[in-house]
C-alpha cells in the first residue's frame, strides 16, 4: 500500500471504471430483497420477524465461523451470507420452527457454501441448498401453512415456532382453528388448485393475500425486488423472463388441452407454493457464474 | 517391528485405525452407503463381511502356492464366492428381516473390493497365521466404520440406536439421514473428522521432533 500521490496516472488500455464490488451487488440483493421482508412481518407477525432473523444471525455465525476455522478473512462483510439468510427464511413457512430453521440456516452456509470453498465456489445456491435439506429432512413441519393475517400475528408466536431444540413442534389444529376465523384460508393456492380445483383470483395472488411461504405471497412486491435488480443491472432480466416464459408456454398448452384439469397460465405466473418462481427470482442473480 | 509378536500386531491393528478401509482407503464404499440405515444392518453387513474376509483370506494363503499366477483373480473370486454364498444362506436362516433390508448387497459382498484387494495384496503372498490376522484387522476396522455410519444415522434419522427408542418420544427425526443423501453427508462428516485428527496428529509429531531438534 504506496501512499504516494499519483499527479499523473498513465495506464494502457482498456480504461473502463468498474464500480460494481461484491458489497455493491449484495447489498442492492439486499435492498431489493428488503420490501418482500417487511411485508412478510406485516402479513405473518412476529413468527415470521423471528424466523428471519434466526436465518439470518445463524448464517452469519456460521459463515464467520468456517472463515475463522480456514484461517481467512472473515467474509461477513460482503453480505452475502445476510442474503442467503433472507432468501431462506422466505422460502420457508411462517410457523416454521426455530430450531429446525437454525439448522437449515448452519446447512445452507456449510454444507452449500463453506465446503466449496467460499463465496464464488459455491456450486448452488446455498439458501436453495438449506431448503432443499429441510424438504427431506421435515416434510411435516415444511407443508404446515399457517393463514395470513391472523388478527393476533402480532401479539404471539405461532405455537410450532417456539418448539423446542430436537423436538416434534405440536400439532396445532387448535390453534389454527382459532386464528383463521376471519375467513382466510391457511391453503395455499396450489394446494387449493390441485385438491379442491380452486383457482386464486389473480387479484389476490398480485396482492399476497393468501397463505403460503413467509417471502412469496405478495406478486407484486417480488416483481418490484426483481426490476430493481433488472434496473441497476445487477441482475440479467434473460433469466427471469426464461424462467417465466418456458412455465407460461408449457402450462398453457395444457390449458388449451384440458382447460377443465389444468389451471390458467396466468395462474402459473404467479404461483404461492414453496417451489414457485417469484420466490426464488431475486435469486436466480445467484446463479450466474 | 523388530520382534516376530510386534509385528504381527502391526499386521492387525493397521487395519482398525492406520490403514482403515472404509476411511483411510475409502474402499467398499458401495455397502458403506447403502446398508448404513440403521445399527442392525451395519452390523449384519459388517460381521458378513468380516467373516467372508477372514475366510477366502484363509483358504487363499494356504493354496496360494499351487494357484496359477494366470488365474488367480478368478480363482480369488470363485473363493470369495463360496463364502459370500455360506454368509447369503446363514443370514436368511437367522433373520429373514435383515435379509430382506440388506436386499441385493449381501450377495455383492463377492465384488467388495476390500476382499479382493486383501486376497491379491496380502494373503497371496504371506503364511496363514499372519494373513488371519490382516483379515481380522481388516474387517473389524469395516465394521467399526459401518457402526460409526449406521449408528449417526439411525440416532439422527429415527431418534433410536438398534430399534431401542434413545432420544424419546418427543424427538423430531431427521428423515434425509436414512435416506440415501444422509449417507453422503455422514460418510462426508466422518472423513472429515477421520483426516483432521490425522493431520493433528501429525503436526504434533513434526512440532515434538522440532523441538527436540532444537
Amino acid at each position: 500500500m504506496s501512499k504516494n500521490v499519483h499527479l499523473l496516472e498513465l495506464q494502457t488500455s482498456p480504461h473502463l471504471h468498474k464500480t460494481s464490488s461484491v458489497e455493491h451487488l449484495m447489498r442492492q440483493v439486499i435492498y431489493a430483497l428488503m420490501p418482500v421482508c417487511l411485508f412478510s412481518v406485516w402479513q405473518f407477525g412476529l413468527s415470521a420477524l423471528a424466523l428471519l432473523l434466526t436465518c439470518t444471525i445463524v448464517c452469519m455465525a456460521t459463515e464467520h465461523f468456517f472463515c475463522y476455522m480456514a484461517k481467512k478473512p472473515s467474509t461477513l462483510p460482503d453480505g452475502s451470507a445476510i442474503i442467503t439468510g433472507l432468501l431462506l427464511a422466505l422460502t420457508l413457512p411462517p410457523g416454521f420452527p426455530l430450531w429446525i430453521a437454525a439448522l437449515g440456516a448452519f446447512i445452507a452456509i456449510a454444507l452449500g457454501k463453506a465446503l466449496f470453498g467460499g463465496i464464488g465456489f459455491n456450486v448452488f445456491n446455498p439458501a436453495l441448498v438449506g431448503r432443499a435439506f429441510l424438504q427431506a429432512s421435515f416434510t411435516g413441519s415444511i407443508t404446515t401453512w399457517t393463514p395470513a393475517f391472523s388478527p393476533n400475528r402480532f401479539a404471539e408466536f405461532v405455537p410450532s415456532s417456539l418448539a423446542l431444540p430436537f423436538c416434534k413442534p405440536g400439532a396445532i389444529d387448535t390453534w389454527l382453528a382459532s386464528a383463521s376465523v376471519d375467513g382466510f384460508s391457511g391453503a395455499t393456492p396450489l394446494a387449493l388448485q390441485k385438491f379442491d380445483h380452486v383457482s386464486t383470483s389473480i387479484g389476490q395472488l398480485l396482492l399476497g393475500t393468501t397463505a403460503g411461504s413467509t417471502g412469496e405471497s405478495c406478486a407484486l412486491i417480488l416483481m418490484a425486488g426483481g426490476a430493481y435488480l433488472i434496473i441497476r443491472k445487477i441482475m440479467d432480466w434473460r433469466i427471469p423472463a426464461a424462467v417465466l416464459g418456458s412455465a407460461f408456454v408449457v402450462s398453457g398448452v395444457f390449458y388449451l388441452i384440458d382447460s377443465s384439469a389444468y389451471p390458467s397460465p396466468f395462474f402459473i405466473l404467479f404461483p404461492a407454493d414453496s417451489c414457485s418462481v417469484p420466490s426464488s427470482w431475486p435469486a436466480t442473480w445467484w446463479v450466474r457464474p | 517391528m523388530s520382534t516376530p509378536t510386534n509385528e504381527s500386531l502391526d499386521v492387525f491393528v493397521k487395519g482398525l485405525w492406520r490403514e482403515n478401509p472404509v476411511f483411510v482407503m475409502l474402499l467398499g464404499m458401495c455397502p458403506v452407503l447403502a446398508v448404513t440405515n440403521s445399527v442392525i444392518n451395519a452390523l449384519a453387513m459388517g460381521l458378513a463381511t468380516l467373516f467372508v474376509l477372514v475366510m477366502s483370506s484363509a483358504l487363499v494363503s494356504l493354496l496360494r502356492n499351487v494357484i496359477p499366477k494366470q488365474v488367480r483373480i478368478a480363482t480369488y473370486i470363485v473363493i470369495i464366492a463360496t463364502f459370500v454364498t455360506v454368509v447369503d444362506y446363514s443370514i436368511q436362516a437367522i433373520s429373514l428381516e435383515v435379509y430382506l433390508a440388506l436386499g441385493a448387497f449381501i450377495q455383492l459382498i463377492v465384488v467388495n473390493c476390500i476382499i479382493l484387494g486383501r486376497a491379491e495384496a496380502f494373503a497371496s503372498k504371506n503364511g496363514i497365521g499372519k494373513s488371519i490376522l490382516d483379515a481380522l484387522g481388516m474387517g473389524i476396522g469395516f465394521t467399526f466404520a459401518l457402526l460409526c455410519l449406521g449408528g449417526v444415522r439411525e440416532l439422527l434419522g429415527n431418534g433410536s440406536l438398534l430399534d431401542i427408542n434413545i432420544l424419546g418420544p418427543h424427538f423430531e427425526p431427521w428423515s434425509v439421514m436414512i435416506l440415501p443423501p444422509g449417507g453422503f453427508f455422514v460418510l462426508g462428516a466422518w472423513l472429515l473428522l477421520f483426516s483432521w485428527l490425522k493431520e493433528r496428529s501429525e503436526r504434533r509429531k513434526t512440532e515434538k521432533e522440532a523441538s527436540h531438534v532444537g
